[in-house]
């Protein structure tokens, strides 16, 4: 249980209907202070209701939240809060020079501030050189950039990024994940929703999968992962009592052409394992652990809830 | 608060940027053109009759004027209801507003901030249009209506009305609904207003009734008809059918309630933003 105020967001059975659609079931959540939360599910989830309801845009039907120890409803809290929403929108007849200071006057920057920090965030976004273009110019790539930027000048506590690398090319998606980082390394809390599963995962801490406004699953990046691991085994001549014998650590062990496959729930079994075939007088010449991809996970966990 | 007058600046821009409203001050640019033309010959016979006497030639030139007023006062609102027609459901829509809406602002800040925007907006459309009207009546014609100031507040207020009804229904409805309901009130107050001078003129109280119950739902018609009434002239009021009749003026109690309506349908606005999901 953490400990408290050690939490960015808390939900308790957040819930958000539509008539009689039922658009986020219960969402129960917790993402710790200074962690890169990755929010992940298929099209129609809940995942844009979900992060609607954190920032205040839309009023759960039921449930409740807090934001760094917060009321989410509270106005006041926003001062705390970043936001990139998907595909960025703005006036289109604002430069990007005047879009950040518009944003940042929003934020209660001063004026003294934003003398400083517009053209900081147009370099960390790497729009410098278009600070007086219209938006009306800009591409979908540097819109969701300025959309970035807009979300950081008030170097805000908490970040919610909604689809942030959307449009961008892959110099702009490593930029972003870039940026992420450097929002870490300052204390911030990033909640990123976004369907490039391989940039979440070298980007994120923690992922939770949702379905149907539910957590179905969640996943500690940099932990072992539960049930995740393949291990890949290429073996000489191996007696039948021994493959049996692997069956106390997976019931899932194929044996073809003398090469073993599993699927273990820990990394802490496999020394065992190796112990076992070693004792077992087998000749091991590859022992390959394989994580499954997060992409891997996703379809599993959202095919297995789908079975269910 | 200072956030609301950074919604209110960022509005009148964006307001003062849209097309429609260059569209709008262009019809006046031309319509004054035409009406200062229009007004010079006019000018011309008049002064060219000697037998007209004084006392007419000026209710002819002020009758004059006040065509010029109502076409202006149909310009304002037009564009009143078209440049703010989507401000609310379309950046709803096309979520513009999200950015805005997840700034440290209260929900009623921020809608009460774009409502001054456009109050800012419309006020220098009829300051300029108006002037422009009232400037060539004295300038070519040598006349000013009577209460031209008050006049032209009412026709302020009248926009405001419209501006507002606006707002309300963008809280609810898709831009193109809003329009159709917003312009189709306000075609309902027009002929509403006809009814009730046709039923004054007639005598019959129950078309006056259905002319004060359209009234009643969308003061903006009655509003302009008040500031005909106080721009004219004691002549010109005592006229019984004209676009400019006065015989069954609104009284200043159709003011009053434009200005309660205008603030009720503001406050229930406000009231539905702050509730609604963007």
């Amino acid at each position: 249980m953490p400990i408290a105020g050690s939490l960015a967001i808390e939900t308790n059975t957040l819930r958000k209907t539509f008539g009689n659609k039922v658009a986020v079931r219960g969402l129960s959540l917790q993402v710790r202070r200074g962690e890169i939360f990755g929010f992940l599910g298929p099209n129609g989830a809940g995942k844009s209701t979900s992060i609607k309801m954190l920032l205040g845009l839309v009023q759960p039907s039921s449930g409740d939240a807090r934001i760094l120890d917060c009321p989410y409803s509270s106005v006041e809290v926003r001062r705390r809060v970043g936001f990139l929403p998907e595909d960025f929108r703005f006036y289109d007849w604002l430069t990007a020079s005047e879009l950040l200071d518009l944003h940042g006057r929003l934020s209660g920057l001063t004026a003294d501030q934003l003398k400083v920090r517009v053209p900081a965030y147009l370099e960390l976004v790497g729009l410098s050189a278009q600070c007086d273009l219209r938006l009306r110019g800009f591409s979908k790539g540097m819109l969701q950039r300025i959309g970035l930027a807009q979300a950081l000048i008030h170097e805000p506590e908490l970040i919610f990024l909604d689809e942030p690398t959307s449009g961008l090319d892959p110099m702009g998606r490593h930029l972003v994940r870039d940026i992420i980082r450097q929002q870490r390394a300052r204390g911030a809390t990033v909640f990123l929703n976004s369907h490039l599963l391989s940039e979440v995962e070298i980007t994120c801490d923690t992922v939770v999968f949702i379905k149907q406004g539910e957590v179905i699953a969640t996943r500690d990046l940099h932990s072992s992962p539960e049930g995740e691991i393949h291990v890949a085994i290429r073996v000489g001549p191996i007696a039948s009592e021994a493959v049996a014998g692997l069956s106390q650590w997976t019931s899932n062990v194929q044996l073809a052409d003398n090469r073993i496959t599993l699927s273990t729930s820990s990394m802490d079994v496999l020394p065992e394992i190796l112990r076992h075939l070693v004792a077992a007088r087998v000749d091991v010449y590859e022992f390959t652990p394989q994580h499954l991809s997060l992409e891997d996970s996703f379809l599993k966990i959202m095919g297995e809830d789908s079975g269910s | 608060m200072s956030q609301l007058w950074i919604i209110t600046r960022v509005t009148f821009q964006e307001a003062a940027r849209r097309k429609i409203l260059w569209t709008a001050l262009l019809a006046a640019a031309a319509f004054l053109a035409l009406f200062g033309t229009g007004m010079h010959y006019q000018v011309k016979d008049l002064l060219a009759s000697r037998n007209i006497p004084p006392v007419l030639r000026y209710q002819i030139l002020l009758t004059i004027l006040q065509v010029g007023l109502y076409a202006i006062d149909m310009l304002a609102v037009v564009m009143t209801v078209l440049t703010s027609v989507d401000t609310i459901s379309g950046e709803i829509a096309s979520a513009t507003i999200h950015a805005m809406a997840t700034k440290p602002i209260a929900r009623w800040h921020l809608l009460l901030g774009k409502w001054f925007g456009f109050a800012a907006m419309i006020a220098a459309y009829i300051a300029l249009t108006f002037g422009g009207v009232i400037a060539v009546g004295y300038f070519i014609g040598g006349i000013v209506p009577h209460g031209a100031l008050h006049g032209a507040l009412l026709v302020y207020l009248e926009c405001l009305v419209l501006l507002t009804t606006t707002f309300f229904f963008g809280t609810w409805f898709s831009t193109l609904t809003n329009g159709v309901i917003v312009l189709g009130l306000h075609g309902l107050a027009f002929i509403g207003g006809w009814l009730e001078q046709i039923g004054s003129v007639t005598k019959s109280p129950r078309l006056v009734l259905v002319g004060i119950l359209s009234s009643v739902i969308m003061p903006s018609e009655a509003i302009w008809r008040r500031a005909s009434y106080v721009m004219q002239s004691a002549i010109g009021r005592s006229l019984d059918f004209s676009p400019f009749a006065t015989r069954s003026a609104p009284s200043v109690t159709m003011v009053g309630y434009a200005a309660a309506y205008l603030l009720v349908v503001l406050a229930l606005a406000l009231y539905r933003f702050q509730r609604r999901d963007l």
